[in-house]
């Protein structure tokens, strides 16, 4: 892995990360499409250029004067690109501004503490619209078991199959909402980071919305157990997804009851969430981890009878509940600890053992930086980014300041391969730079043609993190149909989500001023080849959305 | 122009189209592998019948199909004294079954008991002894496809989904691409000679050549089967139409295949003779049949494991259903098995030899089974095998 990253910089550096005006003005010519005409925007670059001397431009370039006001603002190097790149779900105008006017450090500090409402109004305006924004799912929990029970009593025929796949639809179309607002937060918050936080972390406490009644559930998951909790403190984080109705129904803790053990989300607790594999417990542990999660369930409808003693211990937080009569109220010994029998107070007890170990920083930080760093992170990165979980009693944000800010980040820029979500948003981000879309299905096919689809993973373990997953041949070809499709401008991201007739939107120019500053003075020669060989400007789009250059970060 | 001449000119006309050859070059002869997964649980009870068990008569009121008579379209097919055939694939499986070209292997499955589709169709896939740690990262698939590329060069794997399945992770990349909708050549011949270029030298520039390559050869199937379907020939759809160009894929480049299917969790109204069940034996086995045809003589060279999660209670349930049950019948299909046979452990069914009184038992191990064909197939050795299929011994059923 690590002579392809040095083969591929070796490829990307070949362009001085400061360029000249004249190389500017040749650039532009080369790569501007064949037979098409100089793209408007370009006109005055070529005009001041034409003046210009040949000087090494420390402070504005003349793309930048032509836009920008007339205080003197940084150059930006490739190496902040790219850093920009990772560190969001790809470049657009908006970002790139924000980044110079406020520069690495305090860019970062601002992306690692979000206002509250960082969206651009009309999308603020769509996603408050969802109906996922404003029902609450315990209740339509309960109603859906409810109906279902109806329906399973009604004779088969034509008006039970229908009852069914009213009801079905219904779940299909909040599920689907919940993607939408997933995708237009990450195109076009500017809170880039948390977006990117908020899937990182549903990945790592993946749930799977086909699975019975998960569909219903997704978007709160999203939205109360991750959200609030992205940059705040690891723990939370677990207990959050402990607490959710998604997580317990999706790893059958709602079956886990005294006498009628279910390991599968002990066991997933530790092995995926928190310690990792060979993370230091034993079989033992798992078992009595499932003992410590016993009654941990879910329930949308009444509460149960209790005996008066047992009262007291119940809980109840929306779908959420904790049984002590399905409880087992033994004392447990967990990992090298005992936990006295006492009802949900042995949960709260086991996860903060289990977060403070240092096999929990070690694993989290390692899958943090398997994402944000390099398929296989330098060991002294993950080890300082554990030293600084553990120090900070599991802060996430001091835990990504470290490795953001790391020289570690810095040398690994350029080599990490988009995985498919970042490869389609990063595409759609700098095609429409800040344009509102209309319709994400296109999106939404893109990823599951792609094999990642938002709630899509099966398995508990998430989505992979690694190039090799992401970049088998059928993976590629497919990648540059969707590229195409971006570039071509025909993909349906400008048709009304009814379905209703659509209006001709045109082609994207990608040949913009984002491009000129962030990309075009870096390109590999190969790519830069392939550009001028286009014939129009969707091959020209079609072509930089295909090419190494676009494809890593 | 045929196939085969297209091909020989292919060679020039493709290298000239900067299209490489690589996957070209795999030399023909040799055994070819195809898994057909159907993911959801099939009903085998009633696509393989045991018709000489009254019992099953008994549990499956509504559901049952009539024992064999040759003069009833809607009766089973005897194979021999105990079992019979589904009507829905009579022309199909029957015939090549007739042809000893078809096996089934009843009382087939898993040890994993969790009746889970999610849990059981992964157990499979990975191929791991179960109860222990799973590693997610290593399906049988590509466990084998390591094995064979390090015997012998040339053992292409592909997979005919629009992800990796979990079968095939590990080890080499493999190409997948589902032939179900696929659409007109993205690219022109100058347009993926400009793409292939932009990776020249690039450590993806092996994935995106084929990935290419792959692509224009299937879009080229795609114009022959025009060309076929304007002689009059076979107007296939559906799965049949997925498994034509599966199997001439196959036959000109890909030694180990995968394909799933889904749509066979027949909780309510799953029919008899007819209905939900049937018309998705009918539609696979028609596509098999097609399949075998579209290989040619390579057929002979080819074997077609058909499996599926678990088999469904022998009971039918108070929807016109089944659920989900334990072990099932898996099919063997290949030119040259010795076919027309029901293989591997059995024993009389009755109430009393069921599963927790519900379900087919599991007596031939689909680790041991699937080990014991790659074992006659490839010749592998017990090292070779135990890296497949950990501590599982393979079986021979004598079908190879």
């Amino acid at each position: 892995m690590q002579a392809r990253t040095e083969e591929l910089g070796g490829q990307r550096a070949t362009a001085s990360s400061v360029i000249t005006v004249e190389e500017l003005s040749r650039v532009i010519v080369r790569a501007r499409p064949r037979g098409s005409p100089v793209l408007p925007g370009l006109s005055a670059i070529l005009l001041l250029s034409a003046c210009a001397t040949r000087t090494e431009l420390q402070t504005p370039t003349a793309a930048q004067q032509t836009h920008a006001t007339a205080t003197a603002l940084p150059v930006l190097h490739r190496s902040d690109m790219l850093w920009l790149e990772r560190t969001s779900f790809g470049l657009d105008s908006a970002s790139v501004a924000e980044y110079r006017r406020l520069g690495r450090e305090e860019f970062l500090n601002r992306q690692l503490h979000p206002q509250t409402s960082a969206l651009p109004a009309p999308i603020a305006a769509e996603v408050g619209a969802l109906e996922v924004a404003h029902a609450d799912p315990a209740q339509w929990l309960g109603a859906v078991n409810a109906q279902y029970k109806v329906i399973n009593a009604m004779p088969d025929g034509p008006d039970k199959e229908q009852a069914r796949k009213t009801l079905n639809d219904r779940g299909n179309k909040l599920a689907y909402e919940a993607i939408r607002r997933d995708l237009l937060r990450a195109i076009y918050s500017p809170a880039q980071l948390q977006e990117e936080m908020v899937w990182f972390w549903l990945n790592h406490f993946s749930v799977y919305q086909y699975k019975p009644n998960l569909r219903w559930l997704v978007a709160d998951y999203e939205e109360r157990a991750i959200r609030p909790h992205v940059f705040g403190h690891f723990k939370d984080l677990v207990m959050a997804t402990l607490e959710h109705p998604a997580m317990l129904q999706y790893l059958d803790n709602n079956q886990n009851a005294a006498g009628h053990i279910n390991e599968n989300y002990a066991r997933e607790l530790m092995e995926l969430h928190t310690l990792g594999v060979g993370g230091g417990y034993s079989q033992q542990d798992v078992q009595e981890l499932a003992r410590i999660l016993t009654g941990v369930g879910v329930n949308a409808g009444d509460a149960p009878k209790l005996k008066p003693e047992l009262q007291r211990e119940y809980l109840r937080r929306g779908a959420f509940e904790f049984n002590p009569a399905r409880h087992d109220f033994g004392n447990k010994m967990f990992l090298g600890h005992s936990i006295e029998g006492r009802g949900f107070g042995e949960v709260e007890a086991a996860v903060s053992l289990i977060v403070a170990q240092p096999s929990c920083a070690r694993f989290v930080s390692r899958q943090l930086a398997t994402y944000f760093v390099a398929d296989n992170p330098p060991p002294a990165l993950v080890e300082r980014m554990a030293q600084t979980f553990i120090h900070t009693d599991g802060d996430i944000a001091a835990v990504l300041h470290a490795m953001f800010m790391s020289h570690e980040f810095d040398s690994e820029l350029g080599g990490k391969f988009k995985d498919p979500r970042r490869y389609v948003i990063s595409a759609v981000r700098l095609a429409y730079d800040g344009r509102t879309i209309s319709n994400t299905r296109p999106m939404l096919n893109w990823l599951n043609g792609l094999g990642e689809a938002p709630y899509g993973r099966p398995t508990p373990d998430g989505y992979p993190l690694s190039e090799l997953n992401w970049a088998s041949s059928g993976q590629m070809s497919r990648r540059f149909e969707i590229a195409r499709a971006v570039g071509g401008g025909n993909a349906g991201l400008f048709d009304p989500e009814d379905g209703s007739a659509a209006s001709s939107s045109g082609f994207p120019q990608l040949s913009n001023r984002l491009y000129f500053e962030a990309f075009e003075p870096f390109l590999a020669p190969h790519t830069r080849d392939a550009l001028n060989r286009a014939n129009s400007q969707q091959e020209w789009n079609t072509f930089l959305l295909s090419s190494p250059d676009f494809n890593y970060e | 122009m045929n196939r085969r001449q297209l091909l020989e000119l292919g060679g020039a006309a493709l290298a000239g189209a900067g299209i490489a050859g690589r996957l070209f070059a795999a030399p023909l002869g040799g055994p070819r592998f195809l898994l057909v997964f159907l993911r959801g649980g099939y009903d085998s009870a009633n696509l393989l019948i045991p018709y000489s068990s009254s019992f099953y008569y008994e549990s499956r009121p509504t559901l049952a199909i009539a024992r064999p008579d040759p003069t009833s379209n809607t009766a089973a097919l005897a194979l021999n004294g105990d079992w019979a055939l589904a009507p829905a694939v009579r022309e199909s499986i029957g015939a090549m079954y007739l042809q000893r070209q078809v096996a089934f292997v009843p009382f087939a499955g898993t040890d994993d008991l969790s009746r889970s589709h999610f849990e059981t169709q992964d157990s499979i896939e990975l191929g791991q002894p179960t109860g222990g740690t799973r590693n997610y990262r290593s399906g049988f698939m590509g466990r084998l496809s390591e094995t064979l590329a390090g015997a012998a060069p040339g053992n292409a794997s592909i997979a005919f989904t629009d992800a990796l399945p979990l079968s095939f992770e590990g080890g080499t990349t493999v190409p997948n691409l589902s032939l179900k909708n696929v659409g007109k050549p993205p690219f022109d011949d100058r347009q993926a000679r400009i793409l292939r270029d932009m990776y020249a030298g690039h450590h993806l520039e092996p994935a995106v050549s084929a990935g290419l390559e792959l692509r224009h050869e299937v879009a080229q199937e795609i114009a022959d089967e025009m060309t076929a379907a304007n002689r009059n020939a076979i107007n296939t759809k559906g799965f049949e139409l997925e498994a034509e160009r599966m199997g001439r894929l196959m036959r000109d480049k890909y030694r180990i295949g995968f394909i799933d299917i889904g749509g066979w969790d027949t909780h309510v109204g799953e029919g008899a003779a007819q209905g939900t069940l049937a018309t998705n034996l009918g539609s696979l086995g028609r596509g098999l049949q097609v399949f075998s045809q579209s290989l040619g003589s390579e057929w002979n060279n080819t074997v077609v494991v058909v499996l599926s999660e678990f088999g469904r209670t022998f009971r039918e349930n108070g929807n016109h259903g089944t659920d989900h049950g334990h072990g099932t019948v898996y099919w063997v299909l290949g030119g040259s098995i010795n076919g027309g046979a029901i293989a591997g452990e059995q024993q009389r069914l009755a109430r009393g030899t069921l599963f927790q009184d519900r379900d087919y038992p599991v007596l031939n191990d689909y680790r041991a089974v699937l080990g014991g064909l790659f074992r006659s197939l490839w010749g592998l050795s017990p090292d070779q095998s135990a890296g497949i299929f950990e501590r599982t011994p393979p079986a021979d059923l004598h079908l190879i």
